[in-house]
């Protein structure tokens, strides 16, 4: 058998032609091994009914499905390649473009037809795409600023205030005696630990660094009372929660893109991606003990943006 | 009437010479007009290559995603009302949760063949991008993208980055601590766009973040808006493909006026159709045996809460990546800040490449003065600058994905953290410049190979009956034999009277001009 095979037109062959016998050279071989896959694949989807049925382990369910419809396609992707015409066939492309002519005549029909209709009524024209074009813009208002609010000031603050109780996750004020030196908590303003705003915005890391006043940097003197420290949990990279906290370097990562932040010295980014310190929450412990904000953050918390000066 | 008439009861309406098929194809013709096109249809060469298969992964994976996504949506309920869970999952029994991911928890455990599907449908995902990115690798390489094929290139761009956008929708619609993280990344990176950054992330999410409708949002959008797109474009797509006709590579008796290989029906149908069963019963079986996205284990999302090793889905790597490894460059200036650590990684970075993407064939052809319709494909070693920077930027993006997972090298590898972050930067930066050199040179080499681009055929060793060897060549094979095409004109795909009936134009055939 020569392998030599023009590729021929599918059109006017006949019946006996070596084109169209199967491409396998053993075609009741391949017969025998297709016939064997579609029963397995037959055999496994039914066995997937069987398997819903009785709510069978999920990945009886996957077995029976991807097996049962793998053989079978491999039975039909097997019957198309070896026992179907072998070919070659060749089909002619015709080109896509039409005649010179043709493409004049269309240009010529938009031009002609198309300047008939505009002719000395350019101010109509003008007058409906403007129109179109006004409502276009117009329309943009109410689809866009009708999705949500101004960020008007509500990226610049937070529901910390002065005197505000950090409080846990369950909402319980964090007292003086609550944190050993070297562990944190994440808190929040009384109030806030089940909003979403809590969660989202006002989430801050209270540390215990030590047992003494704790200073930060020249202008913070009072602000970490007893070694707590408490700074905004919300990275200034992307606004993941810094939540790793490596107790014998002082650093506190963020694990998303590892930005690394020095507790000891106003929370400084060390290593990796972020821009600014994390801002740092003025403290003080009230008479009974209890840790309370002086006020606010002095700057706004979390990612970079535009009208952040 | 008509009933009548003898000429309705003369009209050959009842059985022709192929029976019932020959009663429906009347039916049909004098309806719709149908049986010179279809005919044509069913005779459509599609040629031969495996290289040829990959959008048909794609093709199919899409197909995956449409029914097992309706499946889903069935039981999905997208909604971020927190809800007290008491489903099938006891480990989680009592905790507050949004009712998306006590919902997705429960079509998990609770729905017969749901997680099966929900895993199905992560999986086919995963494949549908991952075939894409191949596919469109195929199509670059080889020149596809090339004149008349411009636009479909553009659609295959658009595509692709709608599949994208849409699989990280998808992903963040389970609510659970690890996609909710990435909801907060997309945020801050909408936020970070200058001028109008924090009017577009409020406009998003109704809000400042988490707001309360982005679920919701996302929703409509992952199940409704992207996916008729998309549909709409994969049909372009194919017409395009079907009124263009598919690219081939060269070979003997192949030409620009011509397409060789194996006709749409029955060949090809069974072949593709058979391979539709086969990416399915593959994804089935990823769905059933090989775990993804198990987000009973990650836990509901909640703002003020992190998991280690937090990573988005392949396709995404590559953006958090950069992000990764960018420097701290924030620019604070005027008042105003333009967050350059999130905006150039994150936003100009993804613009260049896929507008470089969308610009290619314009660019190509700046360079080349290529005005010709091609229908043959270039070998990539053919084209070696072209190769060499489509290597160049794949270079790049493997370097890319790799950063993304810079915290994972190394605690793996025991290194500090500095030294790996380091070292991508380094790899990121001179990977498309080396890479680029030496796809360059291979491509060169390759192509200056005596018999490059062919087959080999193997020499047939005879010994004769004196103890002598001799090699011969062995026959060539199909696609190299060289002869003129003969032109054949009955159009019957099998001749029924077999070799007693001469082919004859005037015996109810014709010779079908096209």
């Amino acid at each position: 058998m020569s392998e030599h095979r023009t590729p021929v037109n599918l059109r006017g062959l006949r019946a006996d032609d070596p084109h169209l016998q199967p491409a396998a050279r053993r075609p009741e071989l391949v017969e025998r091994v297709l016939a064997l896959s579609l029963l397995v694949g037959l055999a496994l989807v039914v066995g997937f009914g069987v398997c819903y049925w009785r709510d069978a382990a999920p990945w009886t369910l996957g077995a029976t499905m991807g097996g049962g419809l793998f053989f079978l396609g491999v039975g039909l992707v097997g019957w198309g390649k070896y026992l179907m015409a072998r070919g070659p066939f060749v089909e002619e492309r015709h080109p896509l473009a039409s005649a010179p002519a043709e493409r004049d005549a269309l240009a010529a029909a938009l031009v002609e037809r198309g300047g008939a209709i505009v002719k000395r009524r350019r101010v109509l024209g003008g007058l409906l795409g403007g129109g179109l074009g006004a409502f276009g813009i117009v329309a943009l208002f109410p689809v866009l600023r009708s999705l949500g609010p101004l960020p008007k000031g509500t990226l610049f603050h937070t529901d910390w205030r002065a005197g505000s109780y950090a409080v846990d996750q369950t909402g319980r004020r964090i007292q003086v005696g609550d944190l050993a030196v070297g562990s944190v908590v994440t808190v929040f303003p009384e109030g806030t630990q089940n909003t979403d705003r809590g969660q989202a915005v006002d989430q801050t890391i209270l540390i215990r660094i030590s047992n003494e006043d704790f200073v930060t940097e020249a202008g913070r003197e009072s602000w970490g009372p007893q070694g707590y420290l408490a700074y905004s949990k919300l990275c200034t990279h992307l606004g993941c929660p810094v939540g790793l906290y490596e107790q014998q370097l002082q650093l506190l990562v963020c694990p998303c893109h590892q930005s690394m932040f020095n507790v000891t010295d106003g929370a400084v980014p060390e290593f990796g991606p972020a821009p600014r310190p994390l801002p740092q929450l003025p403290l003080y412990i009230d008479a009974a003990g209890f840790v309370r904000s002086q006020s606010d953050y002095h700057e706004p918390v979390g990612p970079g943006f535009w009208e952040r000066s | 009437m008509s009933d009548v008439s003898p000429s309705g009861a003369a009209r050959p309406h009842g059985r022709g010479r192929y029976g019932r098929v020959s009663q429906a194809v009347t039916e049909l013709d004098e309806r719709l007009g149908v049986a010179r096109g279809a005919r044509t249809f069913l005779d459509k060469i599609f040629p031969d290559h495996w290289s040829f298969m990959l959008g048909e992964i794609v093709l199919y994976s899409f197909v995956v995603l449409l029914a097992t996504g309706v499946f889903l949506s069935l039981y999905y309920v997208p909604s971020s009302t927190v809800v007290t869970y008491h489903g099938s999952y006891l480990p989680l029994d009592g905790m507050p949760m949004s009712q998306a991911y006590a919902s997705t928890v429960d079509l998990s455990f609770a729905v017969r063949a749901g997680l099966l599907m929900r895993q199905m449908h992560h999986w086919a995902a995963d494949i549908f991008i991952g075939s894409m990115v191949v596919h469109m690798a195929r199509v670059f390489f080889t020149g596809a993208f090339r004149k008349p094929r411009e636009l479909n290139w553009t659609i295959g761009v658009t595509l692709l980055t709608l599949a994208i956008v849409n699989g990280f929708l998808g992903y963040s619609l389970p609510d659970d601590l690890v996609s909710g993280t990435g909801i907060r990344i997309a945020y801050s990176i909408l936020l970070s766009v200058p001028l109008v950054g924090t009017y577009l992330a409020f406009w998003v999410f109704g809000g400042n973040f988490p707001g309360t409708v982005v679920l919701e949002r996302f929703f409509i959008l992952h199940v409704l808006v992207v996916p008729l797109v998309m549909l709409g474009l994969v049909g372009a797509h194919l017409a395009l493909l079907v009124r263009q006709k598919h690219t081939q590579f060269p070979g003997e008796g192949r030409t620009e006026e011509n397409v060789v290989g194996t006709p749409m029906f029955p060949v090809f149908m069974a072949k593709t159709t058979g391979f539709l069963l086969v990416v399915t019963g593959v994804i089935a079986l990823l769905g059933g045996f090989a775990q993804i996205n198990p987000i009973w284990q990650f836990g509901p999302y909640e703002a003020s809460r992190i998991s280690y090793a937090v990573q988005p889905d392949w396709y995404m790597a590559f953006l958090d990546g950069a992000l990764r490894i960018f420097p701290s460059w924030s620019f604070h200036s005027f008042g105003h800040t333009i967050p350059l650590e999130v905006t150039i990684p994150a936003v100009v970075l993804p613009g260049l490449l896929f507008g470089l993407a969308y610009a290619w064939p314009a660019l190509e052809r700046r360079v080349t003065h290529d005005d010709a319709i091609h229908h043959l494909l270039d070998r990539p070693s053919a084209r070696p600058r072209r190769t060499a920077a489509g290597v160049a930027v794949l270079a790049l993006l493997a370097m890319l994905f790799v950063a993304s997972s810079t915290d994972v090298i190394a605690n793996f590898f025991h290194l500090s953290l500095n030294t790996v972050l380091w070292a991508m930067r380094v790899l990121v930066l001179i990977s498309p410049f080396v890479a680029y050199p030496i796809a360059y040179a291979i491509a060169r080499e390759m192509h200056a190979l005596h018999g490059a681009g062919k087959r080999k055929t193997p020499n047939v060793v005879t010994r004769s009956a004196e103890g002598t060897y001799e090699a011969t060549p062995a026959p060539a094979f199909v696609d190299d034999v060289a002869e003129e095409l003969a032109p054949a004109p009955v159009p019957t795909f099998i001749e029924e009277e077999g070799p007693a009936v001469a082919p004859r134009p005037s015996r109810g055939t014709r010779a079908v001009d096209r």
